[in-house]
């Protein structure tokens, strides 16, 4: 018989139960993420016991509910307010559900979807309630998009990974009613012009969302990735505004009010805006075109030779319609393969075939989108803006060294 | 013989067949997809709201003063309740002192437009937005907890403490959306549109 391996330690009885053994190694394992998070294993996952011939020993059975290869653990990087989904260890544009970017102003609420409504007024005709199972009984619509936090960049060291510099943005396929759909049960009066939508947590969020939204395109989402949505991601309802910054996807959505005017919260005035030239820049909805390669990337190593360049790329203004990949630190530029179908404000994948011939270099891409906006340096941003800028609404072209050994690290730009 | 005719039979079997296919793509291809019913002018889903359901949930403060409730409030017990339940994330007087960050940032802090940090009398467009935020989040452990009197002290002193109003105002409905705050001038809409330009 083949030699065993073994991953977790030997349970020994009446001493410590395997749980709050692994719990222990778990953490452990967590901890270095940073280095070598694409060989990290995760022990709960894992086998106690792993053959090195799998096909001498018939395998566990079904189960009813599927886990993880214990070889894999993409987790997301959590702090006090927000997490960070792994873009570096995906291979397509779809984030899975449990590694969708958080984030929240008062913590997770517990909603009771049987007791959860909507309730819609202000400057409508007839005020309503929709419960769950009600908004469920219009016809729906499921939609690919991104969301992205405003105040997604981070920079600063050479030793950060795509997580860190802007894991602030995800992928689903949301299914939900058309916001359109639902304010024309109600009937909307046409001296609105706004919409208050209000959350049901203990920050009982707000944002003031321009009507015109609601009859393009958003919609209000029960559902992610085929599933009921995440508790994080606003369970049981949230509303989707595609291209718009994530704070205004109030989650948990349980009110919203037509109004002629902006009720300028405090989440739209103190926060979520920003220092341009000597103003403050207010309702900035879209999230502007931005692209970054995932891989090679922190803090991976390459080898002489063919290197698949890899990345995503989105726009909320619409479309990607090219990337482009430097391979000489920006001197020149290629274009990339888009990875069909490109849909609109939705990361895009990318992929360029490059042949690394060894010396150090820094590789670098840049998207422009359907508006013809081309995605901007940081000192053109600074240039724009002035020099007080803040971290909302940046999306500066990303740059990644090649040192000579192959190893990959981050290049902020000054 | 038999075999000839089941062989005919097979070859005009296999046209049928090819034709029944052959219009189904057709069909597929020319007619357009219907829901077997038009679509309603309403679904007649959901209900109506009652007033008492809006009053319960209707808790939004408008720049232009919708929605302040009655009440008032004054600097003097805004400072007492400040005292007790914000200062311990919001700091002293609601000011930065010292290395160690606060939990709930500073609230209170120079008016110039260019000051950090970022406070209430340097970056915040409007004195209602105070109030709205207060009643609505805040203590962050008890948010919800205070009373509209409570509230108007609060932005009472808060506002005070900004050298914005004066340390004898008694703040109520009609009062607070005539503040002016320092930092309104300074607040643009966006002016981004997409395309070539980078702003």
């Amino acid at each position: 018989m083949g030699k065993k391996l073994k991953f977790a330690p030997e349970k020994k009885p009446g001493h410590m139960s395997r749980r709050t053994l692994l719990g222990g190694i778990l953490a452990a394992a967590v901890l270095p993420v940073d280095g070598l998070f694409a060989l990290e294993k995760d022990p709960v996952n894992m086998p106690e016991v792993i053959n090195d011939d799998p096909t001498k020993t018939p395998g566990p059975g079904p189960s009813p509910l599927g886990k993880r290869s214990g070889f894999e653990n993409p987790v997301r990087k959590p702090s006090d307010i927000s997490s960070r989904t792994p873009l570096q260890d995906f291979h397509s544009t779809l984030t899975p559900s449990d590694l969708h970017f958080e984030r929240h102003h008062a913590g997770i609420p517990t909603i009771d979807p049987l007791k959860h409504e909507l309730l819609i007024h202000g400057l409508v005709d007839q005020p309503m309630k929709f419960t769950l199972a009600e908004l469920k009984r219009f016809p729906s619509v499921t939609r690919t998009c991104f969301i992205e936090c405003a105040g997604n960049f981070r920079t600063g060291k050479a030793e950060m990974t795509p997580q860190d510099i802007l894991g602030l943005t995800s992928q689903s396929e949301w299914t939900g009613v058309l916001l359109a759909t639902i304010f024309n049960e109600v009937g909307i009066k046409a001296e609105a012009k706004w919409f208050l939508a209000e959350g049901a947590d203990a920050a009982v969020m707000t944002r003031t969302i321009p009507l015109a939204k609601a009859w393009d395109d958003a919609m209000i989402v029960y559902a992610q990735n085929g599933e009921a949505i995440r508790p994080e991601q606003g369970y049981p309802i949230r509303l989707l505004l595609p291209g718009f910054e994530g704070n205004m996807n109030i989650k948990w959505l349980r009110r919203i009010e037509l109004s002629e005017e902006p009720y300028m919260t405090r989440e739209e005035t103190s926060k979520y805006t920003y220092p341009v030239q000597d103003k403050i820049r207010m309702f900035s909805f879209e999230m502007d075109a931005r692209s970054i390669i995932t891989y090679p990337s922190y803090p991976q190593q390459i080898t002489k030779g063919y290197v698949e360049i890899r990345g995503l790329a989105w726009s909320g203004r619409g479309k990607v319609t090219q990337v482009e990949v430097s391979t000489d630190a920006g001197k020149t530029w290629e274009m990339a393969k888009l990875q069909e179908p490109v849909l609109s404000k939705a990361h895009t994948y990318f992929r360029y075939l490059w042949n690394w011939n060894g010396s150090p270099t820094a590789i670098l891409s840049r998207v422009t989108d359907e508006t013809g906006y081309l995605q901007p340096t940081l000192k053109q941003l600074i240039e724009a803006r002035g020099p007080n800028i803040s971290g909302y609404h940046m999306n500066p072209v990303t740059a990644w060294q090649i040192r000579e050994d192959g190893f990959v690290f981050f290049k902020p730009e000054n | 013989m038999k075999k000839r005719l089941l062989f005919i039979f097979g070859f005009l079997f296999g046209l049928i067949l090819l034709s029944v296919n052959d219009t189904c793509v057709v069909a597929q291809k020319r007619q357009p997809f219907t829901d077997s019913v038009k679509k309603p002018v309403k679904f007649g889903f959901g209900r109506p709201a009652t007033g008492a359901e809006i009053t319960a949930w209707d808790i939004d403060v408008r720049p232009d003063g919708k929605g302040l409730p009655a009440g008032q409030g004054d600097v003097k017990k805004g400072k007492v309740i400040y005292d007790t339940k914000c200062a311990v994330c919001h700091g002293l007087n609601g000011r930065q002192t010292g290395a160690v960050k606060l939990a709930g940032g500073a609230l209170v802090g120079d008016t110039l437009a260019t000051a950090k940090p970022k406070t209430i009398g340097n970056y915040w467009p409007y004195a209602t937005t105070l109030f709205d935020y207060i009643r609505r989040a805040m203590p962050y452990n008890l948010p919800g907890s205070l009373t509209n009197n409570e509230v108007y002290s609060l932005s009472a002193y808060l506002l005070n403490a900004n050298k914005i109003v004066g340390a004898d105002v008694v703040l109520d409905a009609k009062n607070l959306p005539k503040v002016v705050m320092p930092a309104k001038k300074l607040f643009i809409m966006d002016d981004r549109r997409g395309g070539a330009e980078i702003k």
